[in-house]
């Protein structure tokens, strides 16, 4: 059985259909890249998996570990192993990282019947994990991402998903922005996370940050659909002939439909 | 008209008629009767009272505030409930370290205060005490700073005043403990009336820290309605905080009226949670040059609560700064009011004033008015002045969730870092934690209706938009 497995995925937002038909399966310990132009529904997919509530799913499904994620509030989800990291992490004033952390992982934690983590030995585990992403401690009892710069919340996100410890992490254009440091720094968090065990969806415009985490499955999405799917070697090809092409085949595609 | 106005003045007169009585009754046998400075301060605001009676809405100063519910009341000055008070009662207000001074029905009660010895020469004690024993201590300050003519409750404060805290600090002296000036509402059989009245005054190069705290352990809807002149000498160093903690049904009417010397810093923090009907006065007069102030705010309403805040801070003189901040949350059909209004005189050159009033509303009934004035006669100055009104945001709550906080505990959270804003401006630690202690009770008893969000409704509510 797939960790994930979408099928025929229709999803509205304001009357306006964005997603006409996703089909997907990701399986535990693999890597999908979801490549694509602007506006082809890349960060919808993402958000609904995430399960915020103001997309529309009008068809279709979503099966998480055999349960129906459609079915799941936002808290459920991350509870059973679903974690997005945000293409705009979101600044909390007057609640503490590290505060926020410790909610979360017991949050977490107590849905699986698991003991709560006090903030004694919480410590130790966010200062092994901050370090793996180069994260100064400071930030830590500093407010959720506020006046962060854009790598730091980037960091965040990965530091959060490491503490966390998702079956399957969805990396939002985690790569927008980033300066080439940045961009090794949060690779390097990723990639210490793969394990045969967890999932990633890694959903980015460009091909840069598939040099640093090697998928194992390319799919390009176009209006809203899948158009191809294949091996690395499709992010390469994309990076040399543009999305256009694939485009023009989209809308052909279409007005046959 | 002139029909309508007859009817105005024979409800003003019916509304007060029963406090002629009680007046005449009460000036014989008051703290310190027989002083004719005294007996002057109380007559005068009496026949200040009965001049105008109570604010209606017509009046600008009370535009958002209804007070029938006290003017038609029938309200008897308050018995000594003392004897009703259970042991340990007030335990849980207790605020850790802080000398304490408990009054009951506004009247001083000596067996629940603990003022230990204070070497340090400052005085703590109750003002009665300090009008029937040493009234030279008082007489050059009490009454000279509250505008009676301003504002009925004042006059009507004043009119009745009795005992309250007094608290004195000598030149150069810093007292470590803050004092805590506890006003508990016990034992009544009908609702009732207390004038509570503080008179602190901190000598200059001092420093105090003072909290004025009102609890109820009746049920009964009485009304409290207390005035503070607090006095700080050049280059004094002074916090104050309000807290507003009675039940849902009682009537708090407080004035603080700040005296600030040259150089002088006060801090003013208000946190209301209780009442039914709550209006919270703080009048600062930035009277000597360099003088600094922060006012800093907290209130949250439920049900059906009225929370009225209303700020008038004067600068009279030359490089003065102030800060008012507050924070509003309003949940179910409560409702709030932050009138804000900045007077800066002629000479006040360089003045730098300002004023954020930020509020949540938890549902769709839930209200709030906020309105800035600023009446500016100096010509080289800084005023800024910003509201905010909003929701909780949508992006904030699904951000909380995503990661596994299910949505109650979400919002509360959210609500929590909006009120830490106020928290994190106290600078006592020990008053802080217990306040926080507070809020954070406070908060979890909220009820917070999720919002359905329609397709787009999360993205559609302007969050917290600048209505400057």
């Amino acid at each position: 059985m797939s960790l994930l497995e979408i099928n025929n995925l229709h999803v509205k937002v304001d009357d306006h259909e964005i997603l006409k038909g996703i089909d997907l399966r990701v399986n535990p310990g693999e890597v999908h890249s979801i490549m694509g132009p602007n506006g082809s529904g890349k960060s919808t997919l993402a958000q609904v998996l995430a399960r915020r509530e103001s997309y529309d799913v009008t068809r279709g499904s979503v099966l998480f570990g055999g349960k129906d994620l459609l079915e799941m509030k936002p808290e459920d989800a991350a509870c059973e192993g679903i974690f997005m990291a945000f293409q705009y992490p979101v600044e909390i004033p007057g609640i503490s990282n590290a505060y926020f952390l410790r909610s979360a992982l017991n949050a977490i934690r107590k849905y699986r019947g698991e003991e709560e983590v006090d903030a004694m030995d919480f410590l130790p585990l966010l200062r092994e994990k901050a370090k793996l992403l180069e994260m100064d401690e400071k930030l830590m009892n500093r407010s959720v991402n506020e006046s962060f710069s854009g790598g730091e919340k980037k960091r965040n996100e990965i530091l959060q998903m490491a503490v966390l410890e998702p079956r399957l992490a969805i990396l939002d254009e985690t790569d927008s922005g980033l300066d080439i440091d940045a961009l090794r720094i949060v690779a390097k968090g990723v990639n210490a996370m793969r394990s045969p065990e967890r999932a990633m969806i890694v959903v980015t415009h460009y091909q840069r940050l598939l040099n640093y985490i090697v998928p194992d499955f390319v799919h390009v999405l176009v209006g809203g659909r899948i158009v191809r799917s294949g091996g690395p070697e499709l992010a390469l090809e994309l990076e040399k002939q543009g999305y256009a092409a694939l485009e023009v085949e989209a809308r052909k595609a279409a007005s046959l439909a | 008209m002139s029909g309508a106005g007859g009817n105005v003045i024979a409800a003003t007169q019916r509304d007060i008629h029963g406090y002629h009585e009680a007046f005449a009754a009460f000036e014989k046998a008051a703290p310190g009767a027989e002083l004719p400075w005294l007996r002057k301060l109380r007559s005068d605001a009496f026949a200040r009272f009965a001049e105008v009676g109570f604010p209606t809405s017509r009046d600008e100063d009370w535009r958002f505030t209804n007070v029938s519910p006290v003017s038609q009341g029938n309200f008897l000055l308050a018995r000594n409930g003392v004897e009703s008070l259970r042991p340990g009662q007030i335990e849980p207000f207790e605020f850790p370290q802080a000398l304490r001074l408990v009054f009951v029905n506004g009247r001083f009660a000596p067996a629940l205060s603990s003022v230990a010895a204070l070497a340090t020469g400052a005085q703590v004690a109750s003002l009665a005490s300090v009008l029937n024993e040493n009234p030279a201590l008082a007489e050059p300050f009490l009454g000279r700073y509250l505008d009676t003519r301003r504002d009925a409750f004042c006059a009507l404060n004043t009119a009745f005043l009795a005992d309250g805290g007094y608290v004195r600090i000598p030149k150069s002296t810093v007292l470590p403990q803050p004092v805590h000036l506890l006003f508990v509402t016990s034992g009544q059989r009908i609702p009732a009336v207390a004038h509570p009245r503080n008179l602190i005054v901190v000598e200059p190069g001092s420093q105090a820290a003072i909290i004025e705290d009102y609890i109820s352990l009746d049920d009964l809807p009485g009304l409290c309605n207390s005035a503070t002149e607090l006095i700080a000498g050049e280059g004094a160093n002074v916090s104050h905080y309000l807290v507003e903690r009675e039940h849902d049904r009682a009537f708090n009417f407080s004035t603080l009226r700040i005296q600030q010397a040259r150089n002088s810093n006060v801090a003013s923090h208000s946190i209301l949670v209780g009442g039914a009907l709550v209006r919270n006065n703080v009048h600062p007069v930035l009277a000597g040059e360099g003088a600094e102030c922060l006012i800093n705010g907290l209130f949250i309403g439920r049900g059906s609560q009225h929370l009225d805040n209303y700020m008038l801070v004067e600068h009279a003189s030359p490089h003065c700064a102030s800060r008012q901040f507050y924070n509003g949350i309003l949940g179910d059909r409560a409702h709030g009011v932050f009138h804000g209004r900045i007077v800066v005189r002629k000479d006040a050159q360089k003045t730098d004033a300002k004023q954020t009033n930020r509020n949540l509303l938890l549902s769709d009934e839930a209200q709030i008015d906020t309105k800035p004035q600023l009446e500016i006669f100096a010509d080289d100055v800084k005023c800024t002045h910003g509201a905010t009104i909003g929701q909780i945001e949508e992006k904030a709550l699904f951000y909380l969730r995503s990661r596994g906080i299910d949505e109650q505990s979400a919002r509360r959270l959210l609500l929590l870092a909006f009120a830490s804003e106020c928290l994190d401006r106290m600078k006592e630690d020990g008053v802080r934690e217990r306040i926080e202690k507070l809020i954070h009770e406070h908060i979890s008893r909220m009820r917070q209706p999720s919002r359905r969000a329609s397709a787009s409704a999360g993205e559609a509510v302007p969050s917290l938009e600048e209505v400057l």
